[in-house]
């Protein structure tokens, strides 16, 4: 039994954190977010200088390695500052989807050119009433000579803004909800026959509904075999899972952090609030919630690090994120509420972090859809 | 024992009903049924129909305009209007300050202000907090000092809620700082056009800047707008905390938002081809709410009962404000999670008068998390959620 990271894990967690407590304070932060781009291309260049855009590739693909556990170390960190350039859908879920379903050419062709931070990408697969079903999926692929023809509606597609290309999930054959007769294609962002609806979400990334009429893409654009996508679709989402799993235990540890403090130094009634046993009760519990939220997604990680069986490790992602979303609710509303009103105010990083944690609770399935998940595997 | 309302109490209710059907203004409704901002016109319009009809303050006196209505009545009335979606007045001129002024004020002053609140002519905000008396408010600093025929006062006060709108501010001030902190606190009405005072918006997590910091410099206040007597400010806020707990426990808005969310929850997909109705993890937290819900309003009919019969409301009803903003809060968290994928997109400008577009997510399911942010004030203000507990342990419980 070791708990240790590597010493390339250490390096690793050494330099994201010193890049966050260095360079992401709250004000560069919401600078990035004001920005007409919504996070910034500078961080995302630095990124990639430092080999972290690597982390989600394996070493055969010219990555890092891919393991779970250091994409958890990155994201903890990242939680920690709030990072908000597109590192999951362009890194996780898009380069997830190209490393499981790639030919040699495709990976030859995007995967050097995300890991060097040339190349931004979103994967369309929510549907306005897909809900957290995957397979649910109302968008067709028509087959027409050598070209296939899409149509169809993509809600929430986060980095949609921004994305030189987009990984759009849709149906080749099959009814709404059966799980053969998925594709993914890739699909330029500027093709005719997209149009975009840009906008903010409420914890400050940005996102995307996109609508596909008659969009033509060439046979050549689709990723792995026709119809057989889903697997490798539940896989990266279940990676992207795990890695906002990662990043609320970091960003629940700086609310808890921030929480702790806060009671040490404001005064009420002639003292500091934290002398106050009804808040110190609540904060030991916040506290516990971090403990197992970290130690649950420990868990899930080395589970997808192991030889486990799919159906095993999709077990463990849904235990952690069910787990973590039950911390999440319990951390964001105590850390709010300990603080009082300053914390319901956009001036003060708290709320924030409040916003970012509850996002990724509704993210990739909310607490029932896991618990439910959980059960039945 | 008898919950049942009587012939007339059901006949009254039918007028009530009638009522709203025909005089809540149609764009008004438009609005609340599709989450879109109220403006203050929104509210002022509203209130002077209500007015009209006589029906604006029911808690008042009837000699300064109330309803005479016994408590049944009273309760139908809120529930009524909860149930339509129709505001409640805004609380700051009807039910705070003016129970103030009818209760302790002098006949000028009761002349001078009451007519003008009654009629939604002036609109009043609340000057009580500062940036450090919050729970322990009566550590305020803002001062005031008699010189001549005015008072001067100097001072911070903040959140103040729709302190934009307001014409007049009502504050607590400390006119004596040398004896017990309660002891020195007087009750002053200010204008807010008086040279001196400055706004500043304060935003919140859900974008709107809905409370302000008021900055008081040098600003004259005329010596005449003082309730009562001076240092017996903390008195007076305080019989009206007890008194003014009306619809706090905030039922027929809680039954509204149940029903409606009931009705979304049928009419959403599960992303396996039934509803989220069918989905028996939420249907339980549905139906758990809804208990919840149940047994709050007969906490407060129970506290209503009391009350009719010559009891005052004890402390009893911080039961009523912990209940019911944690249910609020508990039927925002199973909006987010109906609307899913739905609840992330902040797009404010759809949820603004005269947006024409079609919105990004599904209807008003899109403000669901900035809603569930913005309601996390709840447990805050109006005497924080651990400080009502307080309340009962020492009140109640005797501890
Ligand atoms: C089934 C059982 C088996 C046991 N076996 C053993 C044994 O084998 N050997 C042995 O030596 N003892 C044993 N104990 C005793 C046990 O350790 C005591 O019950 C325990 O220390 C609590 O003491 P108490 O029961 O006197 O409760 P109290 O100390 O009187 O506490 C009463 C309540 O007040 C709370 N409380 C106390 N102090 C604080 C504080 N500062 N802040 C907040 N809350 C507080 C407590 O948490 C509790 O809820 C056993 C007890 C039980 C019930
Ligand atoms: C959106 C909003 C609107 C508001 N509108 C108005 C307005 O219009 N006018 C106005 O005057 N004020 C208004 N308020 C202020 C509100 O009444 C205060 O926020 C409230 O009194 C709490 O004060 P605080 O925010 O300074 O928190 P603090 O008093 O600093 O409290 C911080 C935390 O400590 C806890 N705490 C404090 N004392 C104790 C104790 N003894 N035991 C246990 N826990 C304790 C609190 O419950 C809270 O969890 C508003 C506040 C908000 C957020």
């Amino acid at each position: 039994m070791d708990f240790s990271y590597s010493d390339e894990q250490q390096m690793l967690q050494d330099s994201v954190q010193k890049f966050v407590m260095s360079q992401y304070d709250f004000d560069t932060r919401r600078k990035y977010l004001e920005s007409e781009k919504g996070f910034s291309d500078e961080a995302w260049n630095l990124f990639a200088e430092l080999g972290w855009l690597t982390v989600p590739f394996k070493e055969e693909d010219g990555g890092f390695g891919g393991s779970a556990v250091d994409l958890m170390v990155v994201m903890e960190e990242f939680g920690k500052g709030m990072v908000v350039e597109p590192f999951i859908p362009t890194g996780v879920i898009s380069g997830g989807l190209i490393t499981d379903l790639g030919s040699a050419e495709q990976k030859e062709a995007l995967i050097g050119a995300i890991m060097e931070g040339s190349l931004q990408l979103a994967t369309a697969y929510a549907e306005a009433d897909s809900r957290y079903n995957l397979a649910a999926v109302a968008t067709t692929a028509t087959k027409n000579g050598d070209d296939y023809v899409l149509n169809g509606t993509k809600i929430q597609v986060l980095n949609g803004p921004a994305a030189d290309k987009l990984l759009v999930v849709a149906r080749t054959s099959g009814g709404q909800f059966d799980r053969d007769g998925i594709s993914v294609f890739i699909v330029d962002a500027a093709a005719t026959g997209i149009s975009k609806r840009e906008y903010t979400n409420v914890d400050g990334h940005r996102a995307a509904e996109i609508h596909l009429k008659d969009v033509k893409v060439a046979a050549s654009e689709l990723l792995g075999a026709e119809g057989a996508a889903l697997p490798a679709l539940e896989a990266a989402i279940d990676r992207a899972t795990l890695a906002v799993g990662a990043e609320a235990v970091g960003a629940m540890d700086s609310l808890l952090k921030k929480t702790v403090e806060y009671a040490k130094t404001r005064k009420q009634f002639g003292v500091a609030i934290g002398t106050f046993q009804a808040l110190q009760h609540r904060m030991s519990e916040m506290f516990i919630e971090c403990q197992l939220a970290r130690s649950i997604v420990i868990m899930a990680a080395m589970k997808l690090d192991s030889s486990a069986t799919v159906q095993e490790k999709a077990k463990a992602v849904s235990a952690a994120k069910s787990r973590v979303g039950r911390a999440i609710r319990k951390v964001g509303q105590e850390a709010v509420q300990i603080h009082g009103g300053i914390a319901v105010t956009d001036e003060l990083d708290v709320g924030h972090y409040f916003k970012r944690v509850t996002t990724i609770e509704h993210l990739f399935g909310n607490t029932d859809f896991h618990t439910l998940r959980y059960a039945r595997l | 024992m008898n919950a049942d309302f009587t012939a007339e109490e059901l006949e009254f209710q039918k007028e009530v009903r009638q009522f709203l059907e025909a005089e809540f203004p149609k764009d008004i409704k438009h609005k609340v049924d599709n989450g879109i901002r109220l403006e203050k016109d929104d509210y002022v319009r509203w209130q002077k129909i209500l007015y009209k009809k006589g029906w604006v303050a029911p808690n008042w006196p009837v000699e300064y305009g109330g309803t005479g209505w016994n408590p049944t009545q009273k309760y139908i009335f809120a529930m009524e209007m909860g149930l339509y979606g129709a505001m409640e007045p805004v609380a700051f001129g009807m039910k705070m300050v003016a129970p103030v002024i009818y209760s302790f004020g002098n006949e000028e002053q009761k002349k001078r202000f009451l007519p003008d609140i009654l009629a939604s002519n002036v609109w009043w905000c609340q000057g009580y907090s500062e940036p450090n008396a919050g729970s322990d408010l009566a550590s305020l600093k803002t001062t005031a000092v008699r010189d001549g025929d005015h008072y001067v006062v100097n001072g911070t006060k903040t959140w103040t809620t729709l302190g934009q709108h307001a014409d007049w501010i009502f504050c607590l001030v400390r006119t004596d700082s040398t004896v017990k902190k309660q002891e020195g606190i007087s009750f002053l009405l200010i204008d807010m056009k008086t040279p001196g005072i400055k706004v500043s918006p304060i935003v919140l997590l859900d974008g709107e800047p809905e409370v302000n910091e008021v900055h008081f410099d040098n600003v004259r206040v005329p010596a005449e707008n003082l309730i009562g007597e001076e240092n017996k400010g903390w008195t007076y806020a305080k019989v009206l905390l007890t008194h003014e707990r009306t619809n706090i426990a905030q039922v027929p808005n809680s039954k509204l938002k149940l029903r409606k969310l009931h009705n979304l929850a049928a009419n959403t997909p599960d992303g396996n081809g039934g509803t989220l109705l069918d989905d028996p993890m939420f249907a339980r937290k549905l139906a758990e709410v809804d208990i919840q819900v149940l047994a709050l309003e007969y906490a407060e009919l129970r506290t209503l009962a009391a009350v009719s019969v010559g009891k005052a409301p004890g402390p009893e009803s911080s039961i009523l404000k912990i209940v019911g903003t944690e249910a609020t809060q508990f039927i925002d968290e199973l909006y987010m999670e109906v609307a899913a994928y739905h609840c992330m997109p902040h797009v404010p400008e759809q949820f603004t008068e005269g947006f024409e577009g079609e919105r990004v997510a599904k209807g008003t399911l899109a403000s669901s998390a900035n809603v569930y942010f913005n309601n996390r004030k709840k447990s805050i203000y109006g005497g924080s959620n651990e400080v009502q507990k307080n309340i009962i342990s020492k009140a109640v419980l005797g501890l």
